[in-house]
């Protein structure tokens, strides 16, 4: 499946090295505005098409990509959204703008993979969303609460200059994905030096009866769900229990692909990313297989 | 005539007390405590959770009372006191600064760690847009050499701030690290924002650093009344505004009626004094965010380990405001360490 990567940055590079990896996704474009972005030079040198005049150039070429992701902003991506449906392009959004359903692949990239746009919602969801929903499949969750440490460093300008649009959209996730039925979502940026690690706790409110079993083993098994496109995803300890609260404290070291291992935040994702594409493009070619096998 | 240099006080015992009161204040506590700072001249009163708008949480522990509730009794009961609210971007959003101007306060102050002001822009700009009078926090102060500090000072008054406090959230610094801080801010941002001042008593030092702060040149200083504050306390107001009568800075407020608030209004509603003690010094002495206080006593107990020892870790691992849960995962580090 061909595809395009919009925005020319540390995610939109970082994802290009994991799209290249890709057994079904051809990365054949990358798209910036800079011209003099690190990211377009080193895509030119590994063999996309590149330009920095935007989806316009992209969208005036004779071939089109099946796919894009979009690694922008969520300003932009609003804009650009219309213009990908018009175009007949599946789009895949890794901004917080969330104009298609919101997807968590361990939990929900089953019920999306038709639609025309999927939303990734932010890092911190990506990351917390997933053990929100291991504790709700096993008992009713009332409220649940993520607080995301991440490096200073590995936090960039549209995280900064939006900081509330990451609180509120992962809000929401942690709501209609995570299944609890009020979410709150929390971000510290630490400058330390040598940077940190991605470090996230997952508080989720649960009746006094629940089964501490039961929902250490939904976790555990959450947990290897996801390592399984996000490698560097841990447990940092055994989920903890007080009274009407379970604690999941999590890790996640990056692949270290273009962004050091510290920036697990933006690691998991490109890794995300990457996954709901493929799962597309798997869908796609079993869909053809059958159209293939209907004709003949 | 020479005229005395002026200082404006704010009070934060009902914000940065909110950490010692364990976010537990009552309707009738901030009723009383407003009434009597504001009869005593305190030109600013601070209500909002400890850990600011939005705080009530797992991670920081839930309120009693919902904080809008308290800033429109704060509002409604001051006759002359503003009421002034804290928010932390991350923890709160630009909605909850909305709403608390509803209720009635009209200065908001903004807090980023001392090396993140670039996230308060949005929230400067809406609070200035909407008329309300503002204030940047640059926490941790102590992290950070004067000059990254004037740097990230300039960011926040760029973005509409008009007073950026050194904010000693560890009680660490020591008098001249305060006075070249504040004089370095004050160099950076001349007549385009004032500079304030916010200290702890983890060291024993905060009256000393306020006078250190103010003869540097900083025009607002916080403090508590009776230091009902996280930590050992904020810099005691009732005292600070003594010292200020005797140093010929004006203030505004009547010692002998703080002083009276502070014994008779403000202590009882303090569940204990604030203490210098073991857990308070190690904060001083580590660089730890004040807030921790409380919470390493929850976990130490909790686990079993030692309170103090965590305090030291969170100091080691480097840890900033806002990062309480990480507190869990060190006591569940000493406690595996102990089982070895």
């Amino acid at each position: 499946m061909k595809a395009a990567i919009i925005g020319s940055g540390n995610i939109g590079t970082d994802l290009l090295y994991k799209l290249l990896r890709s057994p079904v996704l051809e990365p054949r474009w990358m798209v910036g505005i800079d011209p003099a972005s690190e990211g377009l030079r080193r895509a030119a040198s590994l063999g996309l098409e590149v330009s920095a005049d935007g989806v316009e150039w992209l969208l005036r070429q004779d071939e089109l990509p099946d796919v894009v992701f979009e690694a922008t902003s969520a300003a932009v991506h609003r804009a650009n959204a219309p213009r990908y449906a018009e175009a007949g392009i599946r789009a895949i959004d890794l901004t917080p703008a969330a104009v298609g359903p919101y997807v968590v692949p361990p939990v929900n990239l089953g019920e999306h993979q038709d639609a025309p746009n999927i939303n990734l919602i932010t890092c911190g969801g990506q990351a917390t969303i997933p053990m929100v929903h291991a504790v709700s499949r096993v008992v009713p969750v009332s409220y649940a609460e993520i607080v995301a440490s991440v490096a200073s460093v590995s936090a960039g300008p549209g995280t900064r200059a939006n900081i509330d649009e990451f609180t509120r959209t992962t809000s929401k996730g942690i709501e209609a994905i995570g299944g609890a039925e009020r979410g709150k979502a929390i971000i510290v940026l630490n400058p330390a030096d040598p940077p940190m690690i991605m470090r996230d706790t997952i508080f989720c409110a649960i009746p006094e009866d629940a089964d501490p079993d039961a929902i250490t083993d939904s976790i555990a098994r959450m947990e290897t769900d996801i390592r399984s496109y996000v490698p560097g995803f841990r447990l940092l300890s055994e989920p903890q229990f007080d009274a009407g609260r379970v604690s999941i404290f999590v890790e996640i070291e990056g692949a270290g692909d273009f962004l050091p291992a510290y920036a697990g935040n933006l690691d998991i994702m490109t890794a995300a990313a990457t996954k709901v594409g493929e799962e597309i493009a798997n869908a796609a070619a079993s869909d053809s297989a059958a159209d293939r096998h209907v004709t003949a | 005539m020479q005229q005395r240099p002026i200082l404006r006080l704010t009070d934060t015992s009902l914000r940065d007390g909110s950490h010692h009161k364990r976010h537990q204040f009552t309707v009738e506590d901030v009723r009383s405590i407003v009434a009597a700072l504001d009869g005593a001249g305190v030109p600013v009163i601070e209500v909002t959770h400890g850990d600011g708008l939005g705080g009530s949480s797992f991670n920081y522990g839930f309120s009693l009372t919902p904080e809008q509730e308290l800033i429109k009794v704060a509002a409604e009961t001051a006759q002359r006191a503003r009421i002034a609210v804290l928010m932390l971007p991350g923890v709160g959003v630009k909605d909850d600064i909305l709403v608390s101007q509803d209720n009635g306060a009209s200065i908001v102050r903004i807090a980023t760690h001392c090396t993140e002001a670039d996230v308060s822009v949005q929230h400067f700009q809406l609070a200035r847009e909407r008329g309300l009078e503002t204030v940047g926090f640059l926490m941790m102060a102590h992290s950070q050499p004067p000059e990254a500090l004037a740097r990230q000072a300039r960011i926040m008054a760029d973005a509409g701030c008009q007073c950026v406090y050194v904010v000693d959230s560890a009680g660490a610094l020591v008098l001249e690290q305060v006075s070249d801080r504040v004089a370095a801010l004050v160099a950076e941002l001349g007549d385009d924002a004032q500079v304030g001042f916010h200290g702890h008593e983890n060291l024993g030092l905060s009256v000393a650093n306020s006078v250190a702060a103010a003869r540097a040149g900083a025009k607002q200083i916080d403090g508590s009344v009776r230091g009902f504050g996280a930590g050992a306390g904020n810099t005691p107001l009732e005292a600070f505004v003594g010292v200020c009568d005797k140093l010929g800075f004006e203030t505004g407020v009547d010692f002998f009626k703080i002083v009276d608030a502070a014994e008779d209004v403000v202590r009882p509603v303090m569940p204990e004094e604030c203490l210098l003690d073991r857990m308070a010094l190690m904060m001083g002495y580590a660089g730890v965010y004040s807030s921790f206080l409380k919470h390493a006593y929850t976990q130490a107990k909790r686990y079993g380990v030692s309170g103090a020892q965590i305090l030291v870790r969170a100091g080691e691992r480097k840890l900033v405001g806002g990062q309480e849960d990480q507190l869990i995962d060190i006591a569940l580090e000493l406690s595996r360490e102990k089982v070895r």
